[in-house]
């Protein structure tokens, strides 16, 4: 008997078995086109700009004799005659091919006023220097040639890939004996930057929480009818234009607007107020923007909270004060959650909003990151400081991804 | 709805302040779309109260400006092209997605809803590196496959939440009465995710036209979308031209949240959740 069922069950296993994987193929198959055209129009752009962020080619192609001579660098003392020789070499061919900038600019970045050694040093050397010479020929067209701190930089711009661009997005640097330290002072921007940009972060988030709350509640307790009337009160400004409203914002806010009017006019201020092209302007434009991304996740936890639990705590004998913090709350913390991780996410990628009602001292770290790709070009740094804002985003995202969807992550999607 | 009706004293005044406080945040987030309104209007040039007087100069001046006009149909062909594209590549997948059982779904999933997550920032440039040796910036495809990307995740999602309620039985007993795979698609399956998908569309369509990070990386002066021209316009300086372009863009959000709506309700009517 059993020897029968055992036969006739193998081939019928094996049969489910290939179903399945057709199955299978043919849902992938589906999904496959939607992967390649990702991975063309984003992953693989995403990827280059990450690579950007370490790649460094421009000395290694440019001087390419005296990174090899440099190669054998103890960088302890200054290098040998061989690696002025193979400096002089490379400047000469490369002011002939006019490739001598593109070092320049990447050794400029590393040592300021590097471009205008290299620049000028290139110039200089007209013939091959005598066998020997090279380094008295050297340091006579520039002392910095007798420093190691020069030399240091060549060979930590060797390539093919550095830290250095992703140091810098942090402030921090190498000296010549390759030990990490902190920027000076003048220099050191970004670490404020990102500062800034998380403090706004958590500032609009908190804003969003403080005025989203009551709204969400609101909704959430009102009859069906009122309730989603009133969500057009946050559905239609979710649907306007970024533009329209940022220009709407301004509007309202200048020193002639109608906010600053009203507050005259009711006497409550003499002087127009401040209330644009600064970090109130930017407080107000992006709260305004996050604040339904708070209110909609927040309603739809709350709108699933069972009236029943309040009411057993009446019942209990639980003062509405108490039974609102003791059993409403705490329900409401998945969308709290939620809707602070969502608006964090999205306030810290913010550009085009303090772009137009910030002041100088107001832009995010996003503002940075298309400056130096569009106006002084620096994609190296423009590609670190993107990795290190990805890096975050992305780990705000697993996070989110968690608390929505519990551990195994499905994007709402059932599986 | 009698479980949230106040009872004491106390109860009341929580209520009235929440009703207050709500009411207040309500106001809040509509006032500046509701103030620039009237300033369209307006006959005078400055962007204050109380108007001088009124007038349509500011409309004729934004339909009859070729610059505004030109930026108006770059949108819609961007739009357009974009949302077709992200409608074909976002509703395939959602189908796939929804067949498939894998432990590599949750990273697909990820993968397939990154654009959203990202900062556009970051894609911008990553994909103006990337395009730019390809002579895809500076022309009208390299804009639409990026925001094609950027929009596509949500068709996904929304084509997604019509199938989560789809009973498969509907598409085997089409196939066990004999119907061939396509003409089960088009008869049964087409139907009842068509609401998800024309939501999708929507949402495409909308994350395209709103879109200015791309465009400023990407876009030569030929390409220059509405979006692009109110960037620059807000920052030079802000004449009532931009604030009738921006009434004009809000009725049209007005239209498209009615038509979301319209759609959210005749999918629940299909699909027999009206008792809900």
């Amino acid at each position: 008997m059993t020897a029968i069922a055992d036969a006739g069950e193998v081939p019928l296993a094996l049969r489910l078995r290939r179903a399945e994987r057709m199955r299978r193929m043919k849902a992938l198959a589906l999904v496959v086109p939607l992967l390649l055209f990702l991975l063309f129009t984003f992953l693989v752009p995403i990827a280059g700009m990450l690579w950007r962020s370490v790649d460094d080619w421009e000395v290694a192609q440019v001087l390419p004799r005296t990174v090899a001579a440099l190669g054998a660098w103890d960088g302890r003392d200054l290098p040998g005659e061989d690696a002025y020789a193979a400096l002089a070499a490379d400047l000469r061919q490369a002011y002939a091919e006019r490739t001598v900038a593109v070092a320049a600019k990447r050794l400029n970045y590393a040592v300021n006023g590097f471009r205008t050694l290299l620049m000028s040093t290139a110039r200089a050397i007209r013939d091959v220097p005598e066998p020997g010479a090279a380094r008295a020929t050297l340091a006579a067209i520039d002392p910095a040639w007798e420093r190691r701190e020069t030399w240091a930089a060549i060979h930590g711009a060797r390539g093919p890939v550095t830290d250095f661009y992703l140091l810098a997005a942090l402030d921090l640097r190498r000296d010549a004996d390759g030990a990490v330290i902190g920027a000076p002072a003048d220099q050191s921007i970004y670490r404020s930057v990102f500062a800034r940009t998380f403090g706004i972060g958590l500032g609009v988030t908190a804003l969003c929480l403080l005025l989203g709350f009551p709204v969400a509640y609101l909704l959430a307790t009102l009859p069906a009818r009122t309730s989603n009337l009133l969500m057009i009160f946050v559905l239609l400004p979710f649907w306007t234009s970024l533009l329209v409203r940022t220009c709407a914002w301004i509007v309202l806010l200048q020193s002639q607007g109608l906010v600053n009017d009203a507050l005259r006019w009711t006497g409550a201020i003499d002087d127009p107020l401040r209330l644009i092209y600064n970090r109130t302007g930017v407080f107000i434009a992006m709260t305004h923007v996050l604040l339904p991304f708070m209110i909609l996740p927040l309603y739809s936890v709350m709108k699933a909270i069972p009236p029943a639990y309040m009411r057993a705590a009446a019942s209990l004998g639980a003062p509405p004060a108490v039974a609102f913090v003791r059993v409403y709350l705490p329900q409401t913390v998945p969308g709290v959650g939620a809707g602070c991780l969502l608006v964090f996410i999205l306030a810290i990628g913010y550009y085009i909003t303090p772009a137009l009602v910030g002041g100088a001292g107001d832009q995010m770290i996003s503002y940075f990151i298309a400056f130096y790709t569009t106006e002084t070009v620096n994609w190296g740094l423009a590609s670190a400081l993107g990795a290190v804002l990805l890096a975050a985003t992305l780990l705000l995202a697993v996070v989110y991804g968690r608390l929505v969807h519990g551990p195994s992550t499905t994007g709402g999607l059932k599986t | 709805m009698s479980d949230h009706a106040p009872r004491t004293a106390g109860q009341r005044i929580a209520r009235a302040v929440t009703v207050t406080a709500a009411a207040l945040v309500l106001v809040f987030l509509m006032a500046p779309i509701l103030a620039i309104m009237p300033l369209s209007f307006s006959s005078g040039s400055y962007l204050t109260y109380p108007l001088p007087g009124l007038s349509l100069r500011w409309y004729e001046d934004f339909l009859g400006s070729e610059r505004w006009m030109r930026s108006l149909w770059n949108s819609m062909v961007i739009g357009v092209a974009a949302t077709v594209l992200s409608m074909v590549l976002g509703t395939l997948a959602a189908l796939g997605l929804a067949q498939w059982k894998s432990r590599l779904k949750p990273l697909v999933l990820a993968v397939v809803l990154s654009p959203m997550v990202v900062p556009v920032v970051i894609t911008a440039v990553g994909v103006y590196f990337f395009f730019a040796p390809l002579g895809l910036t500076g022309n009208f495809a390299g804009l639409i496959l990026a925001h094609t990307a950027l929009a596509t995740p949500f068709v996904v999602i929304t084509v997604s939440a019509t199938l989560q309620g789809f009973d498969t039985n509907l598409s085997r007993a089409a196939a066990s009465l004999g119907a061939p795979p396509l003409l089960a698609f088009r008869r049964v399956t087409l139907p009842l995710i068509a609401p998800g998908m024309a939501s999708g569309a929507l949402f495409a369509f909308a994350t395209s036209f709103d879109e200015v990070v791309v465009v400023l990386f990407m876009a030569g002066p030929e390409q220059r979308t509405l979006p692009r021209e109110m960037f620059s316009g807000i920052r030079e300086n802000i004449s009532p031209t931009i604030t009738a372009a921006a009434v004009l863009l809000t009725l049209f959000s007005v239209l498209l949240l009615a038509t979301l709506e319209w759609l959210r309700r005749r999918s629940e009517r299909l699909r027999g959740m009206d008792g809900r």
